[in-house]
């Protein structure tokens, strides 16, 4: 083959220049050509923006809203929030695949998010109605009036009929806007500062993360928290001022942004992690002391980390409890974000489709098996019930993966691009144990 | 000539323990020094106080021509100041290509912010090339560096040194797990090296230490009990008595 003989004059090298970027796309090596394209380099971003606009599309082609209604609006909502828990999962990937941080609190944010706009649509929705019910009197209420009126319909519940200092912004959507990303954004600020400030690292910093989402979530669960305790905010899926559209269309608006969010936060990552950031947080994942050593001060980038993703989740819950409809403090509860670790675990850490098949794939599962719609199993002497069982296979799934298949679902597609741990077959492994190489004897 | 680095008095306990007891040591700009003693001797705490890891009890670490005090910074600040760190075990980043590592250790902005909008430019991969070159790694670009030979991370690491362009190098038994004809390497290597920056090397083999040809310090529970050429210190006899004699 006169091809090889050219551009190889002294026979083939001696290691092929095959091992190329993420998909294994032979891309070349980077050095003989100009710089590729973002899809280039990383063809997955293409292939999950496509299969995303794809998957939007058919949904609302088929939804009640635009279609002939195959899709329900109820299903549409779940897609719709099975898409932000992908967004939230995200972020996970990004501070727990790629930084090596397991952060069990990042559920917080993403509840709190949705509390800040809650407060908003629980607000402006009372608001609504206030006005009509005082403006039957003949004259027009004072400001006064609608005030407690507001404050009387929202926390009768708890007993009280005074707004809350935190509800002073609820009348407004952009300040709400803005606190519904201020908040969590400084909780984990002054949380991240304080705990990789005094070099808090591994399990540690974990049980920190649980211990923060935990007493938020206690300090919620009062009735004086201002936030209505165990009540929550409900009705958060009537829009105000939209009371003429119904929940078909605003259903499908809610589904579109957060693909659109999802989309957004893909691109955004992926750029993040493919550049020389992403190379200096991988590399504080796998030898924080020696990143030190080299300069990089790493809890300013642990702490940025943190509080970026802590923004994303806000970001994902702004967009989620919209569509929940209600919001209470048992979403704040550290099981929460146990199950954002374990999609992401599922999903496969360290690449970001991982997360995002992780998240959808078990998060639908588990609204399967949960909704109470699958027959029970009889098997002999007890039942299988798909709801009080469901748990039970998640555990075991988890175990099952992170024991057999630590690269999760996303190391599917390892196996057609060819990309995997360096294959020695028995050859010298040298004196250090490497996390890249085979154990010695395995064939 | 002033010198690059100054430690003067420094002591350090670790519970009760006294690992470095009055300690000094001066190295000046493009000096080559040895620093040899047994086991427990103090040599890896007296690094880790010049890195930043350890904080000393009493005593000064000065560096530099405006002699900047390092006590009061962190690792990631004094190794911006232009300290590099060798360790003994090779730590490259296995995950990453050799191109990568080689980008991260690079001279360039260290900040979050800064590192998030750098882009390699053609004098950088340029630069990376010549690394790679250098230390026989020029065709191995991208590959992972985990897939690499023990002796391949030990020179990447040592290319990464490099890269940073550090003014003082502090290297950690450079010539454990090497083949002779890698320590041979490894001592040309050091000798080039410091012709244009200080260089301390910490070492156990006295035939490692001779092959290097310069000033030697030899530590004993703490402190220094001798300095000066490898002929001068092993004649001395509190020497003879607490390290060779025992070897």
């Amino acid at each position: 083959m006169t091809f090889f003989v050219s551009k190889y004059p002294g026979g083939r090298p001696s290691v092929p220049p095959s091992v190329q970027g993420p998909m294994g796309d032979g891309a070349g090596p980077r050095s003989d050509g100009k710089p590729k394209s973002v899809f280039a380099r990383n063809p997955s971003v293409l292939i999950f923006i496509t299969c995303l606009a794809v998957f939007t599309l058919a949904i609302t082609l088929l939804s009640e809203a635009y279609g002939p209604g195959l899709i329900s609006t109820s299903f549409v909502k779940t897609l719709g929030k099975t898409l932000c828990l992908c967004l939230v999962a995200l972020a996970m990937d990004l501070i727990w695949g790629y930084a090596g941080i397991l952060s069990l609190g990042h559920m917080a944010f993403f509840a709190l998010g949705g509390y800040m706009i809650g407060m908003w649509l629980m607000y402006a929705r009372t608001e609504e109605i206030v006005v009509t019910a005082l403006s039957q009197g003949g004259l027009p209420a004072t400001p006064e009036e609608i005030q407690h009126g507001i404050a009387t319909q929202v926390f009768g519940v708890v007993g009280s009929s005074d707004l809350p200092v935190i509800w002073s912004f609820a009348h407004s959507l952009p300040l709400q806007l803005i606190l519904a990303l201020a908040v969590p954004g400084l909780l984990a600020l002054v949380f991240g500062w304080l705990a990789f400030r005094s070099r808090v690292t591994g399990v540690y910093l974990s049980i920190l993360t649980q211990a923060m989402t935990l007493a938020l979530a206690l300090y919620l669960f009062q009735n004086d928290s201002g936030l209505r305790g165990n009540n929550g905010l409900s009705g958060l899926q009537n829009l105000p001022g939209l009371d003429d559209t119904s929940q078909d269309h605003v259903s499908i608006w809610f589904f579109w942004a957060s693909a659109a969010a999802l989309a957004l936060g893909y691109l955004t990552l992926n750029w993040i992690v493919s550049g020389k950031f992403g190379s200096v947080i991988r590399a504080i994942r796998d030898d924080e002391a020696r990143v030190r050593f080299l300069g990089y001060p790493v809890e300013v980038y642990k702490l940025s980390l943190f509080t970026l993703t802590a923004l994303i989740a806000a970001l994902a819950g702004v967009l989620y409890y919209p569509q929940a409809g209600i919001i209470n403090p048992a979403e704040l509860a550290p099981i929460a974000s146990i199950y954002l670790a374990v999609w992401v675990a599922i999903g496969g850490r360290g690449r970001l489709y991982g997360a995002v098949l992780g998240a959808a794939f078990v998060s639908l599962l588990s609204s399967l098996f949960t909704s109470g719609r699958l027959p029970d199993i009889p098997l002999g002497p007890v039942s299988l019930n798909w709801v009080d069982w469901w748990l039970v296979i998640l555990g075991l799934a988890f175990v099952a993966v992170t024991l057999f298949a630590p690269k999760g679902i996303g190391g599917l597609f390892d196996r057609f691009t060819h990309i995997g741990t360096p294959d020695r077959k028995g050859a010298q492994l040298g004196p250090d144990d490497g996390s890249l190489q085979e154990q010695e004897g395995q064939p | 000539m002033t010198a690059l680095l100054e430690v003067s008095g420094i002591s350090v306990t670790f519970d009760g323990f006294r690992a470095i007891n009055n300690l000094s040591f001066s190295i000046g700009e493009g000096e080559l020094r040895a620093i040899i003693g047994p086991n427990g001797a103090g040599k890896t705490t007296f690094m880790d106080i010049v890195t930043g890891k350890t904080r000393p009890d009493a005593g000064t670490v000065t560096f530099g021509e405006r002699s900047i005090s390092l006590l009061g910074l962190n690792e990631a600040k004094i190794a911006q100041a232009g300290i590099g760190r060798k360790f003994q075990r090779p730590t490259v980043f296995e995950d990453q290509t050799v191109e990568a590592n080689l980008i991260l250790a690079l001279k360039a902005p260290r900040s979050p912010w800064r590192v998030l909008f750098w882009k390699p430019k053609a004098p950088d991969l340029a630069r990376v090339e010549a690394l790679a070159t250098e230390v026989g790694l020029g065709d191995q670009l991208q590959r992972k560096s985990g897939e690499l030979s023990h002796g391949q991370k030990q020179w990447l690491e040592i290319a990464m040194l490099l890269a940073q362009e550090p003014r003082l190098l502090l290297v950690d038994e450079p010539a454990a797990g090497m083949t002779p004809a890698e320590r041979e390497q490894t001592t040309a290597l050091l000798v080039s090296l410091a012709k244009t920056r200080a260089v301390v090397v910490v070492e156990h083999d006295m035939e490692f230490v001779r092959r290097l040809n310069c000033r030697v310090t030899v530590l004993h529970e703490g402190s220094v009990l001798a300095e000066g050429s490898l002929d001068h210190v092993t004649r001395d006899p509190q020497v003879i008595s607490v390290y060779l004699g025992r070897g």
